[in-house]
């Protein structure tokens, strides 16, 4: 379970000395998003529904002509459900998964914090500290204003099997 | 400095890719014995053209491949050699090597050497043996003439004399252009002879009257310098004479052309041992041929599409013009809507012309059938005449190229099982040449393609007992023959009796409606005993485009293609018939259709639960029809089919989404997803074996 | 800027021909066949002429007479280009009136040193 947690993707770290993370609050918890998958913040808009999916994905929107899934956090990680508010946020990301080319997703949120800066040195290893998310999950701890900020692993998160394109049915 | 000629190498492989097909075509409709110069003409350009640009772009082996071919055709053209069937077969497989061998040179994949050794000397021997001393000559092409310098000794320089025929310069040919070659060979000094000027009234400057004694100093080879005069060897005088040291007879140098010859060879084979290594060692080839991502566009159609956004731009800044106005008022109101009437049919118009765009004539997926039906009909043993009509109907390029398998499969088909053999087809009082057509036309917005032959049509019995053997219908199952028809199409399914090379492996069929139902299209087929079948395909003329019927259910918004909907109707509640409380039925005319409700099976609200005061829309999907229940019909309108896979998954049931004039998403119904996916519903219910028949396999 | 009119009706050779050409700052004008080339001669004067032989329309050589006969163009040099060695082909592009040839296969600085020459 500690080496899992300890699933630093030593590559990008090791490339920049720096990162630039999107931080966003979720059931008072603290977490960050690299910034460069961060491809834009809007408010929340109505949904349409997609039949046969898990709870947590609310369906699709039209971002400029492209269908992106709305998936819902705290559904996702099974917390107390939170009616949608002028205040929430829906963070649209740019997913990586093996195989395929790009995808664009987004995900609902409380609410959107700040952006950090964290240095390669202040990340830690995660260890399984009973957080709300998997640690399969988080890519490490940082400490910023002494905040502990979790930062997450989107690629794993939104990849997960009932979300994979590898379940399409064989034409 | 080098240039970089790869660049073009693409154009190359595309126009020899045509080049073969144009010579495969007019092979084929070459007639022998009386065959047309003409004809044999264009085959001998086509091949002439490869043999041209391969050795161009430094494909030697497919040069010299080309080069017995085109030496074949240009003895034909020139009426040397008679047109034989036997040259014409040897021909035809030519041009087959000719095509794998550029697909493997393009792809970066091994050549088949063998095949390519066995058809060259098919052909060498066709040529009766001058092969060999016909490439020798032809290997002499390009000598480069600064390789060939023999050894000179003790020539201290040369003298050359130079007098040009009176009419030289009217070929373009400039002696002071020939005397500066001479001098990036060595400093010369030149002295001119007048003797032969004419008075200057006689003058004519069209005409050449000087001659010049040049001296050209060092050690210069003489194959320089007859370089050159190259293209002046016969329109002049000329002498050239070594100065030697001692001596002043020059000592004239023999060519030795068989050394060369073979040099050349063996640098030509280096070369091509080389290039076969360099691409393979080369970056990871990719397995499969990439398809086609480029496309040729008619001209005429790009000139519309410029016209089309000019248009468009107008009517956008006219609009803004009137937005911006200070008074918003009636006169503006009416000026808006005039404004935005137009926008849509310009935008329309504008969508039109780029649909247009991908579309090509049906012609490049026909195009392969007379060689195939003309192979296969000499296989079979068969007599089979090929008619195609439509050609020039247009179809989107991905589409066509996705037809292209399907289509194979289906005339394969018609020719090893339509199609009698002549015997046969002679008994039964038909003509022994049997007949396939392919016919194209546009009918509602979509492509039609009919493949007919005067076989013997389908065996309904042989279907029928296969049918039931394999347990895809049962024995008492009364289908009518357009339902026996269709179970050719079931998966695993042939009554071949044995398994040809042609078709029969039961594996055809299924996949060949699979892959025109993945197009959106749908195949069907009709067929009368003794008469003949006709498959029927059916394709969108645009894979992004779709008509749909949109309609409401709860608070969603679904599109039902257009396509699809047989009928839509008020329910009337005495056709309502209810299984078991489950499974509702309702009895239109003479069919009982299964009633599905989209919350059900989409786990959504709806409006009422209570079918008998919605509404149905009636659909079909191969054959088979559900009834869906809607609680509003909202508009009919054309729809962009946008991907739901591009960022989720593939869901059953829905076909991809659109975006609604609202700027909501609604989803696009797949209906033979929704047919699964009400069976996988009803399966787990008891009703399945009481009203397996209603539910329809 | 010397004036090129190249003509082939292989769409490879005459984009190779034309990139070297315009490469090496010449101006150059393609056709696709005789016809297409004679045309456009009429229109325009052109320093040099690079024609292949074997084209629809109009070959090179009933290019090469037709061009000669128009007045502008008794003097200007025009290569056939040939993947004929033989003598026999050379003559006949000689008897039609062409001021010499460009052997094929060849490469681009071949090319461009033929026609430099020519338009020294």
């Amino acid at each position: 379970m500690v080496e899992a947690a300890q699933n630093l993707d030593q590559d990008e770290v090791e490339k920049e000395e720096i990162n630039e993370f999107l931080t966003f609050m979720l059931h008072g918890e603290e977490y960050g998003v690299d910034i460069l998958r961060v491809q834009e913040i809007k408010g929340w808009d109505a949904v349409t529904a997609v039949p046969n999916m898990p709870e947590y994905v609310r369906g699709v929107i039209n971002l400029r002509g492209t269908i992106v899934p709305v998936i819902d956090m705290r559904r996702r990680f099974d917390l107390e459900v939170l009616e949608y508010s002028e205040t929430t946020v829906v963070i649209v990301l740019r997913i990586l998964t093996e195989g395929h080319a790009d995808r664009t997703m987004s995900i609902v949120v409380d609410g959107v914090s700040d952006v950090y800066q964290v240095e390669a040195s202040n990340l830690k290893a995660s260890p399984d500290f009973g957080g709300d998310i998997d640690t399969e999950f988080v890519k490490g701890i940082a400490t910023v204003d002494k905040k502990m900020i979790v930062l997450l692993n989107i690629d794993h998160m939104l990849n997960s099997k009932e979300l994979s394109v590898a379940d399409m049915d064989a034409i | 400095m080098s240039i970089d000629i790869s660049q073009f190498l693409n154009t190359f492989y595309e126009e020899s890719f045509e080049g073969l097909d144009i010579m495969e075509s007019e092979l084929l409709a070459l007639n022998v014995g009386e065959a047309d110069t003409e004809v044999i003409n264009t085959i001998f350009r086509a091949a002439h053209s490869i043999k041209g640009g391969s050795g161009t772009f430094g494909l030697n082996a497919v040069a010299d491949y080309t080069h017995v071919m085109e030496t074949l055709l240009d003895e034909m053209r020139a009426g040397q050699r008679e047109v034989t069937q036997l040259a014409v077969d040897i021909l035809l497989r030519s041009v087959d090597v000719l095509r794998s061998m550029l697909l493997s040179l393009k792809d970066n994949e091994d050549l088949d050497h063998e095949t390519i050794a066995t058809t060259h000397s098919e052909l060498e021997k066709l040529l009766n043996g001058e092969a060999t001393t016909d490439q020798a000559n032809s290997s002499v092409t390009n000598i480069s003439t600064d390789s060939v310098s023999g050894k000179i000794e003790d020539v201290s320089g040369w003298t050359i004399v130079f007098k040009p025929n009176v009419d030289m310069l009217q070929t373009g040919n400039d002696p002071v252009r020939i005397i500066r070659e001479l001098e990036t060979l060595g400093s010369i000094t030149v002295e001119a002879h007048t003797d032969q000027l004419p008075e200057f009234e006689l003058i004519d400057p069209e005409q050449s009257y000087l001659s010049w004694t040049i001296k050209i100093a060092g050690n210069v080879a003489e194959e320089d310098i007859k370089e050159c005069f190259e293209w002046v060897e016969d329109e002049c005088e000329l002498t050239i004479v070594a100065n030697h040291k001692n001596s002043t007879v020059a000592a004239p140098i023999l060519e030795e052309a068989v050394v060369h010859d073979e040099k050349i060879q063996d640098d030509r084979r280096q070369d091509d041992r080389r290039q076969v290594e360099r691409r393979t060692s080369s970056k990871t080839a990719a397995k499969k041929p990439a398809e086609s991502s480029s496309i040729r566009v008619n001209i005429d159609k790009v000139d519309d599409l410029i016209n089309m956004v000019g248009e468009l731009v107008i009517t956008q800044s006219m609009l803004s013009q009137i937005g911006g106005v200070e008074n918003f008022d009636a006169v503006a109101l009416e000026r808006l809507n005039d404004g935005l009437v137009q926008l849509e049919q310009h935008t329309r118009e504008l969508q039109e012309s780029v649909m247009r765009i991908r579309m090509m004539p049906i012609s490049f997926a026909f195009q392969r059938f007379p060689r195939l039906v003309h192979d296969l009909s000499t296989q079979l043993e068969k007599q089979i005449e090929l008619k195609m009509s439509g050609e020039a109907t247009e179809l989107d390029k991905t589409v066509m190229e996705k037809i292209g398998d399907p289509l194979v499969h289906l005339v394969r088909n018609s020719l090893d099982h339509g199609i009698e053999m002549p015997e046969i087809r002679a008994e039964n009082g038909k003509d022994a040449t049997g007949t396939i057509e392919l016919n194209a036309f546009h009918q509602g917005g979509n492509i039609v393609i009919e493949i007919k032959d005067d076989g013997a049509g389908l065996n309904h019995e042989r279907i029928l007992s296969k049918a039931i053997s394999s347990g895809i219908v049962k024995e008492d199952d009364n289908l009518t023959d357009d339902q026996i028809n269709d179970l050719i199409f079931a998966p695993g399914f042939s009554t071949a009796d044995v398994v040809t090379d042609v078709s029969g492996r039961g594996v055809g069929m299924d996949v060949v409606r699979r892959n025109i139902r993945a197009l959106g299209g749908t195949v069907e087929v009709k067929s009368e005993k003794g008469v003949g079948s006709v498959f029927t395909i059916r394709l969108p003329l645009t894979l992004a485009i779709l008509d749909g019927q949109l309609i409401r259910v709860g608070s969603e918004t679904y599109i039902v293609p257009l396509i699809s909907i047989i009928e839509s109707l008020q329910v009337n509640p005495e056709m309502l018939n209810s299984v078991t409380g489950t499974a509702d039925v309702y009895k239109l005319r003479d069919d009982y259709i299964p009633i599905v409700k989209l919350y059900d099976i989409f786990g959504i609200e709806s409006d009422t639960t209570d079918i008998s005061e919605g509404l149905l829309v009636v659909v079909e999907n191969e054959g088979r029809k559900i009834a869906i229940c809607v609680d509003e019909l909202l508009g009919q309108q054309q729809v962009v089919i946008k991907s739901l896979e591009t960022n989720l998954k593939q869901i059953s049931g829905l076909s991809g989404a659109t975006i609604l004039g609202n700027g909501t998403v609604a989803l696009i119904l797949d209906i033979n997803g929704v047919m699964t996916l009400y069976h996988d519903v009803m399966k787990s219910s008891v009703l399945q074996d009481k009203y397996g028949k209603y539910i329809a396999a | 800027m010397a004036k090129i009119l190249a003509v082939d009706d292989s769409a490879s050779m005459r984009q190779m021909v034309s990139f070297t050409l315009k490469s090496a700052g010449f101006d150059v004008i393609e056709a696709s066949d005789g016809m297409e080339a004679l045309n456009k001669a009429k229109d325009s004067k052109f320093d040099l002429v690079i024609s292949d032989v074997n084209m629809p329309n109009m070959d090179g050589l009933t290019l090469v007479g037709e061009l000669r006969k128009l007045g502008n163009f008794k003097f200007i040099p025009i290569l056939l280009l040939t993947t004929e060695s033989s003598a026999e082909k050379k003559q006949q592009g000689k008897a039609a009136g062409a001021t010499g040839w460009i052997v094929k296969p060849f490469n681009p600085d071949q090319l461009l040193k033929t026609v430099n020459k020519v338009l020294g």
